[in-house]
């Protein structure tokens, strides 16, 4: 132990810069969000709370070609679908396991519609398991009260698909 | 008729001290976390009330609705005594405390001796909790907690001699009234700082909070305690904390009175500036929390024998030596 070493002890030099750093600390802005009142931003290519959209005149987009079925690796998609009276195909069913579901976005690369899309929403917990069995309506909806951003992000994440 | 006045204005007296410190614990606990989360740049509890203020009694709300599980191979009489026993003795140490020359719920001519006895006692409820629990890691953290409350309260023994050699009284009033002319602070300041980091063990603060090493022992003593009695065991070590900031603002930094004797400062309560006192004392603990990291057992061990008891008995032999020469020793 030399001199300053002894000093440094007996007056408690180290303790009172430690001391002193943390009454600067004290004052300096917060480094967290106050978080139900404010939120972190989000990037456009987020992978949330999925949802199926529309085209602009209300028509479904899904084209029932069960790539998001067959690409999901969680096998978290269940699709049954039909032909309408127009020939088109449409789903009938089209069920996503949100507890099986490990938001890879797999199903949104392979949409060739764009109709399977992941949000932006992370705040859909729910009380019961029951609540997270997604189907085609809880979906639709999604799609219609997301439609903006939704829309948004596609379009802001366009140049880099 | 008479007996039954004299008992209702004694509870009256005892609830006007009592309820002020414990409103001021569930305070204390609210500003500990903030001061803490404000180092880390968190924003710590700003949810329940104004600023988060009524955070501890939400948290002593749930705790009350809590199960209390007392393990089936613990004593169970003990077990349910320890919290009790520790609340208590760090409740019925305010007894003593003077907030003003009037207001003072008992005052006894040997006061100071008083806490030091209750403090001492202190240790009995840790004991108990972590004998009784009839699990190691409790058991371990009840016994280093002995060891360092027990190795604490020497050197802090030591250093009350000193102020006494000044005061030439035990009562606490007495002691706050010797320090008009000048603040124990100012001559007796390195015996102000053993007493300061003495205190930190004796409440089992950081750096000295061994006996609750969360890495090591999980949670200490508590351990196996849950509900209301946990919530005890926490409300009596806060409690605790306050009462040896009141007792180092009293001993020190003048109790109740203020720095400088101006007109100005002359319109503040007497009561209030022990109150600021004490809150300086406590946002002291509070910010060594946030910036300290633990000690090791040997080392708090040696800190204690080894460094402050034998600085602190050299320091009662210069005071002592100092008063007597140039006979200064005070007159009762």
């Amino acid at each position: 132990m030399n001199i300053i070493r002894i000093f440094k002890t007996v007056f408690l030099i180290d303790f009172l810069t430690g001391l002193l750093i943390a009454i600067k600390e004290l004052f300096k802005p917060k480094k967290t969000l106050n978080y139900p009142f404010e939120k972190g931003k989000i990037s456009p290519r987020y992978r949330g709370e999925h949802a199926l959209r529309r085209y602009p005149n209300g028509e479904e987009r899904c084209i029932a070609c069960k790539l998001c079925e067959a690409v999901c690796p969680a096998q978290a998609i269940t699709i049954e679908s039909t032909a309408r009276e127009d020939g088109s195909r449409k789903t009938t069913r089209y069920d996503i396991d949100m507890l099986k579901c490990i938001y890879c976005g797999l199903c949104e690369e392979s949409c060739p519609v764009d109709a399977i899309v992941q949000g932006p929403n992370f705040e859909f917990a729910t009380h019961t398991r029951e609540e997270l069995y997604y189907n085609k309506e809880k979906l639709l909806e999604n799609g219609d009260r997301w439609e903006n951003v939704l829309a948004a992000n596609i379009k802001a994440d366009n140049p880099y698909r | 008729m008479e007996y039954i006045n004299l008992l209702f204005s004694e509870i009256y007296k005892i609830l006007y001290v009592l309820i002020p410190v414990l409103v001021s614990v569930t305070m204390i606990v609210w500003l500990d976390r903030r001061i803490w989360a404000f180092v880390q740049k968190r924003r710590g509890p700003n949810v329940v009330g104004p600023f988060g203020l009524f955070q501890t009694l939400a948290d002593a709300l749930k705790y009350i609705f809590k199960e209390i599980i007392i393990p089936a191979s613990s004593n169970k009489v003990i077990f349910i005594l320890a919290p009790i026993v520790t609340m208590t003795l760090a409740l019925i140490a305010w007894a003593v405390i003077p907030f003003s020359e009037d207001y003072v719920l008992a005052d006894i001519n040997v006061g100071i001796l008083y806490i030091f006895a209750i403090s001492s006692l202190g240790v009995y409820g840790i004991i108990m909790g972590g004998w009784a629990s009839n699990s190691k890691y409790p058991f371990l953290g009840s016994i280093r907690s002995a060891a360092q409350m027990v190795s604490y309260e020497v050197s802090i023994g030591v250093i009350i001699i000193n102020v006494l050699l000044c005061v030439g009284s035990l009562n606490l009033s007495d002691i706050v009234l010797a320090q008009e002319k000048i603040w124990f602070v100012i001559p007796l300041f390195p015996m102000f700082v053993i007493f300061f980091i003495s205190s930190l063990a004796e409440t089992n603060r950081p750096p000295f909070d061994l006996p609750e090493a969360e890495a090591e022992l999980v949670a200490g003593y508590q351990t196996e305690y849950s509900g209301m009695m946990y919530a005890m065991f926490w409300l009596g070590e806060y409690a605790n904390i306050l009462l040896m900031c009141a007792l180092g603002s009293i001993l020190f930094l003048g109790g109740w009175l203020a720095p400088i004797d101006t007109p100005l400062f002359e319109m503040v309560p007497p009561p209030a500036w022990l109150i600021f006192k004490i809150l300086f004392l406590f946002v002291l603990f509070a910010l060594i929390k946030a910036i300290v990291p633990r000690y090791r057992y040997d080392q708090l061990m040696r800190l204690g024998w080894k460094v402050f008891l034998p600085f602190s008995l050299i320091w009662v032999v210069l005071t002592s030596g100092y008063l007597l020469y140039f006979d200064l020793l005070p007159v009762y």
